[in-house]
């Protein structure tokens, strides 16, 4: 492909991922809903049903506390930018993006820090306890989480000799890597935080309102209508992009590539498609098979996933030496 | 332009001086408006020269001013170094000194605030422009001096005399040190200029001793753990444009010293200082934090995240330490050009907090996060300017401090190529160290932002608070543009920073990604890049699709109670406080570092007493270094009393056997 031809593809890719990554997620939300249902003996609800439930919070009228500020108005825009915008960056089906390098992997998990800025503001911001539990809570888990994350990220960068997520994506599927224990530390590490930061099972649990347990839906708590919808929908977003995330940095392979072409690209679509059911199997068999622990042990889950991290890096070093 | 420069010094000094005398007889506020306006007009002078000498790239120039001691008059010399640093004083002088001017009618400060605040700024515009060990260390003593006089603005405090007492206690032992610093560098010879220094052949021993000196002595200004024990006492001690020129400025000043010394006077350093300096800046950067985020008093909190920012600087200098002793001359340079930005950053955003902060204080009348809240409805502008300093400081994008941690972490991602062990596994663990700061930066400014702006207010006065003054308003909106300008343009800043490094290292330490101004790509073999400004407009661009969910969506809004799970409490004391916020912190991080404890009071059933809860936190430095440092002061004091009690006898056998004693070294030196 010509350069002006990568530009438009590059384009044309960017937009439909935004528009992928929309429209995918409710029904990987649903998807992992309707698996966990299944394993728990349940029917369970349709694929559609996220979709319907955000279309009619959006037909709510919004009712907010009192004193909430502009800013408690704001943040579920912001948010649900922000994370769209992120999931926007991580390479799903190709790695013919436009945006590409605007943002590297660490400009990315910072980004992802922003968000959790901004929903712990919203948790303080109509001064009740439960926004306040969220919020603490929230970021304690942040503390942990993020370092755990750019330490996994430094790994798989040093493998990759770059930040850039499409230039690991290529790297990974163009060279062979073969099994290297840093990495498979490190995606250990990265799982962990990302069931933490998707407020799964065991960190969180999405459906709880028990306030011994509850972590992101105390910070949701006061929110309504299109409000409630836009963060709700930011939450599933985010789930599909941790996901892609972990798949873009562990197992890109079939990800369409500037040689592939059209065809490739083409072929990376339903491989993507295939790899993210995969990982809602994963997911829903993981969550119905371990129990929420306390709130307080989340520290030591966490603390395990930053030592892991930093262990692979250490261990990265040390492979290369010897 | 070197002349200006001094000129405007003179100018500072000569306002100091006339608001001495005039304050006798002229009435308080027209003398202290003329003090702040002729010092924001000095320092706005000197940014603006530096600017133009930094963009011009023009060369050093040198005066000589026939002052000081009669065989060395005192030597001035402006080079791209000392350009950035006095960029860093001028501006953050400017805009106190307007916050002073602004704030000047509602001041309770002592009316020698006024008086030494245009010496502060003098001594710290000289520091970086002396080129000669006496004038800098003048110039020093002049900046530890005129702030130590403020601080001592609400001495009435007993916790304000305890913090003055500790920080001139500290500023002798950093002065005593970088006197042996520079002595150690004249040598024997004696060579008191910097010009001599340079050409000065030293032993590695001796320049392994010029760095622990330099590092104590300018560390312990700059608050490096564990010399930084004075610090978050001093700092919010003093009035608030005057902390924030503490911690903006004065501590960058202080780096400004450790930067000089160790690239430019001394001929190489160690790769162990490196080594040394990694592992001290990457403590500094968590504990510092880690303090900052269990702290309840707001100037407290954004003093100790001034430590932590300090060690994020110093983890920098380290890293280009380590990388040049190597001989990766272009890595060194990344790194300093990292460390720098931040160093600049650091000044806008701390200034900028500090001075929100001191605007809410002095609107609230408290310092105490518990008597705060819900400030954002009564001073919006105050909020929204605060929100951009916390976002700033938390290092999130698109805004300066994620730039130049950015830079920084690109910088630590080439850790493999040093050669030596200890370094390459010290490099993983400073990452994560450094990794581990940032987030913790953020929760301490969700924490500080939240409890003071958001939420109900916890005090009648948190309620009824004022917004601020106009000019305070204006000097706030400027640092917050800056913070946002310096984070989607930082090419503006590093091509102007990185001419000054590729003089000191002789490598340019950019590379040149081809891609033009709006990217950041340091590495010319690395594809890793950043652009700030096209993320915030591909972010706006789609936030602005959101309008499709307005039209969409329900548009009505109306406001009721808060929910709170169904059984919302109208006390405004069943808010989350800020000591209930940092507990998840406190249980995970401080329970065996800071041995947090927490005691719970509860009366028995049927006694109406209130229960009680009280958090107990002990500080590790002050316990292990701190005090046995007293204890043998202590001791050494109480054994020398002996000395006072001898006969004229003794005294003359004592000087006899000291001058054998000198006789015989100098017979076994020769």
């Amino acid at each position: 492909m010509t350069v002006s031809g990568l530009l438009s593809v590059g384009l044309l890719a960017q937009i439909v991922q935004a528009i992928l990554v929309l429209a995918l997620a409710p029904a990987l939300t649903g998807l992992v809903r309707l698996l966990k249902a299944r394993l728990q003996g349940r029917r369970g609800a349709s694929l559609v049903q996220p979709y319907r439930d955000l279309a009619c919070l959006l037909r709510k009228d919004v009712v907010i506390a009192e004193n909430a500020s502009w800013l408690f108005q704001a943040i579920p825009y912001i948010v649900f930018t922000m994370i769209w915008f992120a999931a926007v960056l991580v390479p799903t089906f190709t790695t013919v993006l436009l945006l590409g390098p605007t943002a590297d992997l660490i400009a990315l998990v910072a980004f992802l820090g922003s968000v959790r800025f901004f929903m712990a503001l919203a948790g303080m911001d109509t001064g009740t306890s439960f926004g306040g539990l969220g919020a603490s809570r929230e970021v304690m888990i942040g503390s942990l989480a993020e370092p755990a994350v750019l330490m996994v990220i430094f790994t798989v960068a040093l493998v990759a000799h770059s930040t850039s997520l499409i230039d690991v994506a290529e790297y990974l599927t163009g060279t062979d890597v073969g099994i290297r224990v840093s990495l498979l530390m490190a995606l250990l590490a990265m799982v962990m935080v990302a069931i933490a930061e998707n407020a799964r099972i065991p960190v969180d649990n999405p459906t709880t309102h028990l306030e011994l347990t509850m972590v992101h839906e105390a910070m949701i708590l006061e929110y309504s209508g299109r409000h409630l919808a836009l963060i709700e929908a930011a939450a599933m977003v985010k789930l599909l992009l941790y996901i892609s995330l972990i798949l873009c940095m562990f197992v890109p392979f079939g990800i369409g590539t500037r040689a592939d072409g059209f065809a490739g690209i083409g072929l990376g679509l339903v491989v993507y498609l295939g790899k993210l059911m995969g990982g809602a199997v994963i997911l829903a068999v993981f969550e119905s098979s371990i129990a929420k622990m306390r709130v307080f042990r989340v520290g030591e889950f966490l603390g395990g996933a930053l030592l892991l991290g930093v262990l692979a890096m250490i261990y990265l070093y040390i492979s290369w030496a010897v | 332009m070197l002349y200006m420069i001094l000129g405007t010094v003179l100018i500072l000094f000569a306002l100091g001086g006339a608001g001495l005398v005039m304050g006798q007889w002229s009435d308080r506020e027209t003398v202290e408006g003329w003090i702040y306006a002729g010092s924001a007009a000095a320092c706005g002078l000197n940014a603006a020269l530096m600017v133009g000498f930094l963009v011009s790239g023009a060369s050093g120039m040198e005066a000589a001013v026939p002052v000081g001691l009669p065989w060395l008059s005192a030597r001035f010399r402006l080079d791209g170094l000392a350009a950035i640093f006095l960029l860093i004083v001028g501006t953050g002088g400017v805009l106190s000194a307007l916050y002073g001017f602004a704030h000047r009618r509602h001041t309770q400060d002592p009316a020698w605030v006024a008086f030494f605040f245009p010496l502060f700024l003098g001594g710290m515009t000289l520091v970086p422009l002396a080129d000669d060990a006496f004038s800098f260390l003048l110039s020093w003593e002049l900046m530890s001096l005129a702030s130590w006089f403020m601080v001592l603005a609400s001495h009435q405090h007993h916790e304000t005399r305890r913090a003055a007492i500790v920080y001139l206690v500290m500023a002798a032992i950093g002065t005593v040190a970088m006197m042996l610093a520079f002595g150690t560098l004249a040598g024997a010879a004696g060579g008191y200029s910097f010009e001599a220094m340079r050409g000065a052949d030293i032993s590695p021993w001796a320049g392994a001793m010029v760095v622990l000196f330099v590092l104590v002595g300018a560390g312990s200004k700059a608050g490096v753990v564990p010399l930084h024990a004075w610090l978050p006492l001093a700092h919010p001690a003093a009035p608030t444009h005057v902390s924030a020129l503490m911690s903006g400025v004065m501590t960058k000043v202080a780096l400004y010293a450790i930067i000089r010394v160790l690239f430019d006077l001394l001929p190489a350093v160690g790769w162990g200082w490196g080594l040394a300096m990694l592992a001290v800046g990457g403590l500094t950067a968590v504990l510092g934090v880690l303090y900052a985020v269990l702290q309840r008093d707001i100037k407290t909190v954004l003093a100790y995240s001034t430590v932590e920012n300090i060690g994020v600087i110093l983890t920098a200098i380290g890293l280009a330490v380590a990388f040049k002793a190597s001989g990766y001359a272009a890595l060194a340079g990344l790194s300093l050009v990292a460390g720098l930005f931040h160093a600049i950053n650091h000044s806008l955003y701390k200034s900028l907090l500090f001075l929100g902060a001191g605007a809410v204080v002095s609107a609230t009348g408290y310092r105490d996060l518990e008597r705060l809240g819900g400030v954002i409805h009564r001073m919006p502008v105050t909020a929204a300017t605060f929100l951009i300093g916390s976002a700033a400081i938390a290092a999130l994008p698109p805004l300066n401090g994620f730039a130049s941690e950015w830079l920084l972490f690109q910088a630590l991602l080439n850790g493999p190529r040093l050669p030596e062990w200890a370094l390459k596994l010290a490099v993983p663990v400073v990452g994560a160290l450094l990794a581990l700061a940032t987030a913790l930066a953020s929760a301490c400014f969700v924490r500080v932002f939240g409890i003071t702006f958001l939420g109900r207010p916890r005090s009648p006065e948190a309620m009824m608070a004022k917004e601020a003054e106009r000019g305070i308003l204006v000097v706030l909106v400027v640092l917050a543009g800056a913070c946002v300008i310096l984070g989607v343009a930082p090419m503006m800043v590093l091509s102007i920073v990185s001419p000054v490094v590729e003089t000191l290292m002789g490598a340019p330490p950019l590379a040149d990604g081809g891609r033009g101004l709006l990217w950041m790509e340091p590495l010319a073999e690395r594809d890793s890049s950043y652009s700030g400004l096209i993320l915030l407009v591909a972010v706006m661009g789609m936030a602005s699709l959101m309008f499709l969910v307005r039209r969409q969506a329900s548009g009505r809004l109306s406001r009721s109670h808060a929910w709170d799970c169904g059984c919302p409490d109208p006390n405004p004391l069943t808010q989350y406080t800020a000591s209930s916020f940092s507990q998840p912190i406190r249980r995970v991080f401080a329970t065996t570092l800071f041995r947090a404890r927490e005691d719970v009071e509860m009366p028995e059933p049927g006694d109406v007493s209130p229960a009680r809860f009280t958090v107990s936190l002990y500080d590790p430095v002050w316990q292990w270094f701190y005090r046995p440092v007293t204890r043998v002061i202590g001791w050494v004091a109480d054994k020398s009393d002996a000395a006072q009690l001898m006969s004229i006898r003794e005294y003359l056998a004592i000087m006899f056997a000291a001058l054998i004693l000198l006789l015989t070294v100098m017979m076994v030196i020769r």
